[in-house]
């Protein structure tokens, strides 16, 4: 027989059909879908462990992360500080991943650093996918301001959005919602630009036409019949947001121009330790290995998304 | 056709005319007093007054703005407060090392990311494919700098294969030059690699699924051919379409491989600008790159003519 | 003619039987069939969809998908090869050369970035030795036998420069440049338009009598099959029902599918109606205009005028059917009407109101009173939403409570033929026809005075087809609608129509009686259109015993 692997369209679409008369009774439930797809299973315990991480900080073995102790600089992962305390007793504490040029501990600074890199994923995802689904569901549907609207996210787009990023934090006072902000600006023309995408086709299905022709008010036909269209893509869109929000974040504080210094974020972990990098490179190591199994996670989780809730949005992107 | 290209190129205007307009707002908009804000936290009333002075901001919004424009046009940039000379000549001296980066990262990437895409597409399903798919989303998600400065300590510190940092022009010598551009151009070009061979595959297979290619198996044509003649000219333009906005990947991702390795570019420029709160130069640096990106977009876009017989707008 | 026609068959397949995926509700696409097609012959395979017509013709070509579908059972022999246990390279020498197929969508099964002439030319190139010259020689032969106007310029064009047609006619050129022994043609006039349909059928029959070539045409439409077959093979899920000469399959059915098959075909005669009346007309339309396009700065004015002038009108009880080809203007005219589209001049009067350029807030008033119903049923039910809800949607726009309309869907239900105690299930629980009749109850529930069906019957099969055509007869003599019936389907229109206008290019070119048009019509085009319909002389479900 032959070896094709390539499906043929009529062939195929005979299986669907043949296939389609009894899916009501097979149909698997969206969760359970979910449940069997690898990359959203190991994506999504990844990250729900890293939830868990930035919410138990402190019970974790830590101390302040940003104390500061200039008798313990530049200690390499293991290294035991030993002293007495009030009671002359011997206490030790194990720097598990040493410390920075200030003698801080980098252990409690990766492990509070999770909570700043998760904020601002999550923030940056809802704040973009919320704003850009407002502008993309009245471009899509109000002609005029169509052309305005995409005119100025053409333009937005033009800028690379890390550049576009850094500018942004570097006129203001450097702070959590600043960057923020800097980092969700750039993300809206996407995601305008998907949920524009999204209505010009669902407006043209017959469903929409039959509303409109038995007389649904327009806010009506967006909510019930438009809206429902763009939750899956923007739930896998957001997945990916969140990504490469917290790469942002992180190369932003890398680079100096993220969060305050004195916050404990992987990029600002690793920003610390350039300068001695290549006598202690595990000041860059453990907030790296952190920041990239996490977007590997979230990465993971959204490809699963995507091809569980949305097989099609690869197209559409 | 000839009108084709002339109306695209006229469609780029309003789309740099609004970046500019965007690079005006971004200061003008930002909370607070902009001539305090560039000063920093120990500026005095004085420095503050000059700031003001030199960047106009004492005129009314329409009249700093046709001001703005019309510099741009002329090829003025302004003045570095942080380098105190003219940002043309600042970024004339500091493009070099951005290019030679850039294009070799570029042909690094192609060369990797479409013969891995193409590969995965004819393999699916196979360990092969799934390699490939691996290797991408992992790509997708390692910092830039992270993997810059692994590359740094395995193959320049431990091995010693490669300086561990620097730039040598290429008027130096090509040798010198391409020597220290190996492990920036490899650390920058994954993400890129990653994206591109992710959407080589893609548009592969979703060719591969097109009734023509179904033709071409019933006329006896052999698997080989079918896909090297039949799809992969007809997956050429989604490709070509990524690597240009991939470009905006690259532009990001410059600032911060010469940042690790040290490499004296328009991406060092931009960091030193933003930690010297030298705006005018930031402003330049944007306007720049995001001019270059457009520009590269447009060139995919007169590509379309080449690629596709179709496309005659 | 097959009687004669004793040679050693060119196709033989015996006892086919090929898997589904697991998981399917059935477990064959195709079970232990069994067929032949003789050379000089014309074996036409008719189903209606998921019959598996499509599934036997793949797998005599081993073009099916790979893990999908497998033939378990059975063999086809090509001359006595049996093609399932050709390797593939066997497999590739003979595509082409002895066997060759042409497929239903022309319009995508050519590479749209290769010129015709070099994808004739690689069939060539791979399958002889013959030198570069030899083979453009060949391909401007086979070019001009299918005739293709000006093959010498025809050879370097795109596959995007020619018209459905003609595309049709390269991969005819194609399929049959190296004289194969059979020709398998998957529905490939069920893309094109009737006229362009009986020229390529015409083509088909001429080539394979000259070449004597045995053809394997796949088929939904028993038009065709009366037009070209000489042995009609009948399929139902997956097996074949019945197999025999084309007058005995047609006017002797033995197997009651078959003979109700047959019977759902509707007539070319038009049926003898009550008559046009004279009540008032609910619609009328005067010198309604569409234009589409856009001109714009350095570019090529592309106006379409796809409404010409088009003034109509539909009586109360009474239908007009408004019928003609892809592009004809007749789909806008009707999307104007229900005022999906803003005509771009002229005036559409329901009652006496003038709805052509009213505002959308007083538009509102006047949606209820004109309905539409589409072709797509896939599409024209939001699948997220219950069938009740989307029954009372349009009623409760109006301030009907939800119990009140509910009540009435369910009355509207019953008068669709579906169970009332369904309403909170879902599209996808329902069948084509079956979610046509919600469509159907969905429109009635606004209880409109006009009712629009866009082709509203042409996804559906031939036996859904015509229960579907009988409940919308009815439906509008019980509740003394006008209908507007739009289609490009004659046999249809002969059925349901009172009176009919034929459109072509955007105008009305013929308007009037139904049964005076189709008896004697006027206007060349309209000529022209009836004489293309495939089986017109035949009278289906007229059995002799």
């Amino acid at each position: 027989m032959s070896q094709i692997q390539e499906t043929h369209g009529d062939v195929s679409s005979l299986v669907d059909a043949a296939a389609e008369a009894d899916a009501s009774s097979r149909k698997l439930s969206i969760w359970e879908r979910l449940l069997q797809d690898k990359s959203v299973v190991i994506g999504g315990s990844i990250m729900a462990f890293m939830v868990l991480l930035s919410i138990m900080a402190p019970l974790l073995g830590t101390m302040d992360p940003s104390e500061i102790d200039p008798t313990y600089r530049n200690k390499t992962p293991g290294f035991e500080k030993v002293w007495t305390d009030e009671d002359d007793k011997e206490q030790s504490w194990a720097f598990r991943m040493g410390t920075d040029t200030l003698g801080r501990d980098t252990y409690s600074r990766v492990i509070y650093g999770t909570q700043v890199s998760l904020i601002v994923g999550i923030t940056v995802a809802a704040l973009s996918i919320s704003l850009g689904l407002v502008i993309g569901m009245f471009a899509g549907y109000i002609r005029w301001l169509d052309g305005l609207v995409m005119r100025v996210m053409d333009g937005l787009m033009a800028i690379p959005g890390i550049l576009l990023a850094i500018a942004l934090v570097s006129l203001s006072s450097a702070g959590l919602d600043t960057v923020i902000l800097a980092i969700t600006i750039p993300e809206v023309p996407r995601v305008v630009r998907l949920v524009r995408s999204i209505v010009l086709s669902i407006r043209e299905e017959p469903y929409v036409e039959a509303a409109i022709s038995t007389g649904t008010r327009l806010h009506l036909i967006l909510y019930r019949h438009v809206l429902p269209n763009t939750v899956a893509p923007l739930i896998v869109q957001g997945t990916y947001i969140v990504a490469s929000a917290i790469l942002v974040e992180a190369i932003l504080s890398f680079l100096g121009a993220g969060i305050p210094p004195e916050i404990p974020t992987w990029g600002n972990i690793m920003a610390e330790g350039r300068v001695l990098f290549r006598i202690f490179p595990h000041n860059i190591l453990f907030p790296g290995i952190f920041l990239a199994i996490t977007v590997l996670a979230v990465n993971m989780l959204g490809d699963g998304l995507r091809d569980t809730l949305d097989p099609r949005l690869e197209k559409r992107t | 056709m000839y009108s084709f290209f002339i109306r695209r190129v006229l469609a780029t205007i309003p789309v740099l005319g609004m970046v500019a307009i965007f690079v005006f707002f971004m200061l003008r908009m930002t909370p607070g007093d902009p001539a305090a804000v560039l000063a920093g936290d120990n500026g005095t009333p004085q420095q503050i007054e000059e700031i003001r002075e030199s960047l106009g901001l004492n005129e009314p919004i329409p009249i700093q703005l046709g001001i703005y424009l019309a510099d741009i046009l002329r090829g003025d940039l302004g003045q570095s407060y942080f380098f105190k000379r003219d940002v043309t000549e600042l970024i004339g001296l500091r493009v070099e090392p951005t290019l030679a980066l850039a294009s070799t990262t570029l042909i690094l990437t192609i060369l990797v990311a479409v013969p891995l895409g193409v590969i995965a597409a004819f393999r699916r399903g196979t360990w092969l494919d799934r390699g490939v798919m691996g290797f991408s989303v992992l790509g997708f998600s390692i910092p830039i700098f992270v993997l810059g400065y692994i590359l740094m300590y395995v193959f320049a510190m431990e091995l010693k294969m490669f300086p561990v940092q620097g730039y040598k022009s290429i008027f130096e010598g090509f040798g010198p030059f391409i020597h220290r551009l190996v492990l920036p151009s490899i650390a920058l070009s994954v993400i890129y690699i990653a994206l591109i061979a992710r959407i080589t595959r893609a548009s592969v297979l979703e060719v591969l699924g097109e009734d023509y290619i179904r033709t071409a198996y019933a006329k006896g044509l052999p698997r080989r051919v079918v896909l090297m003649k039949h799809a992969l000219r007809n997956a050429a333009i989604p490709i070509v379409t990524v690597i240009g906005i991939g470009v905006a990947l690259l532009i990001g991702g410059v600032v911060v491989t010469e940042s690790v390795f040290n490499i004296p570019g328009l991406g060092r420029l931009t960091v030193d600008a933003v930690l010297g709160r030298d705006y005018p130069t930031i402003q330049a640096l944007i306007l720049v790159f995001s001019f270059t990106y457009v520009f590269i977009n447009l060139m995919v876009d007169l590509t379309y003519t080449l690629l596709d017989p179709r496309i005659r707008y | 003619m097959s009687a004669e026609n004793s040679e050693e068959p060119v196709l033989q397949v015996r006892g086919l039987s090929v898997e589904l995926p697991k998981g399917t509700d059935r477990t064959y696409a195709v079970e232990e069939i069994s067929y032949e097609v003789r050379p000089r012959e014309i074996v036409c395979l008719v189903g209606e969809s998921g019959s598996g017509k499509s599934v036997s013709a793949f797998s005599v070509m081993g073009l099916l998908p790979e893990g999908q579908l497998t033939a378990v059972a059975g063999e086809v022999l090509l001359q006595g090869e049996n093609i399932l246990e050709a390797s593939e390279e066997r497999l590739r020498a003979l595509r082409c050369t002895r066997m060759s197929m042409i497929f239903q969508e022309p319009m995508t099964a050519l590479n749209p970035v290769m010129t015709c002439g070099d994808q004739i030319d690689e069939v060539l190139d791979y399958h002889t030795d013959m030198g570069q010259a030899e083979r453009r020689a060949k391909i401007l032969d086979i070019m001009e036998q299918v005739r293709l106007p000006d093959p010498e310029k025809m050879i370097d064009a795109y596959p995007h420069q020619l018209s459905g047609g003609q595309r049709q006619r390269i991969m005819i050129a194609m399929a049959l440049v190296l004289d194969p022994v059979l020709l398998i043609a998957d529905e490939p006039t069920t893309a094109l338009d009737v006229t362009t349909q009986a020229q390529i059928l015409k083509l088909i029959k001429e080539l394979q009598t000259d070449h004597g070539t045995g053809v394997l045409f796949i088929t939904h439409d028993f038009g065709v099959v009366a037009e070209i077959a000489d042995r009609v093979a009948v399929m139902q899920w997956g097996r074949i029902v019945e197999f025999g000469t084309r007058e005995d399959v047609l006017s002797r059915p033995r197997e009651a599918y078959t003979q109700m098959l047959i019977s759902s075909v509707p007539s070319m005669t038009p049926r003898k109606r009550g008559g046009v009346t004279d009540a008032k007309p609910v619609l009328r339309t005067r010198d309604l205009n569409m234009v589409y396009g856009s001109s714009g700065f350095l570019r090529r004015d592309r106006k379409v005028h796809a409404a010409k002038d088009v003034s109509i009108e539909v009586r109360r009880g009474e239908t007009l059917g408004v019928v003609g080809e892809s592009g004809s203007g007749k789909s806008t005219v009707a999307r104007c009407i229900a005022r999906l589209i803003d005509p771009t001049s002229g005036e559409i009067f329901i009652d006496d109101d003038d709805i052509a350029r009213l505002g959308v807030g007083k538009l509102r008033s006047h949606r209820r009173r004109t309905q539409i119903i589409f072709q797509d049923p896939y599409r024209s039910l939001n699948p997220r939403r219950r069938i009740g809800d989307s029954i009372i949607e349009g009623p409760t726009n109006y301030g009907t409570s939800v119990a009140e309309a509910f009540e009435r869907a369910r009355e509207l239900m019953a008068l669709v033929n579906l169970d009332p105690n369904s309403l909170d299930r879902y599209p996808h629980q329902f069948s084509g026809g079956q979610r046509q009749r919600i469509c159907i109850a969905r429109a009635l529930a606004m209880e409109p005075e006009l009712l629009i069906a866009d082709e509203a019957v042409s996804a559906l099969d031939v036996s859904v087809q015509a229960q579907v055509l009988e409940l919308l007869d009815d439906i509008r003599e019980k509740l003394d609608l006008a209908m507007l019936f739009i289609t490009h389907d004659l046999r249809v229109a002969a059925q349901v129509c009172d009176r009919l206008a034929v459109m072509s290019k955007g105008e009305v070119v013929e308007y009037g009686p139904a049964g005076e048009i189709f008896n004697n019509p006027q206007h060349e085009y309209t000529r022209e259109l009836f004489a293309a319909a495939p089986g017109r002389d035949w009278e289906f479900g007229k059995f002799v015993a």
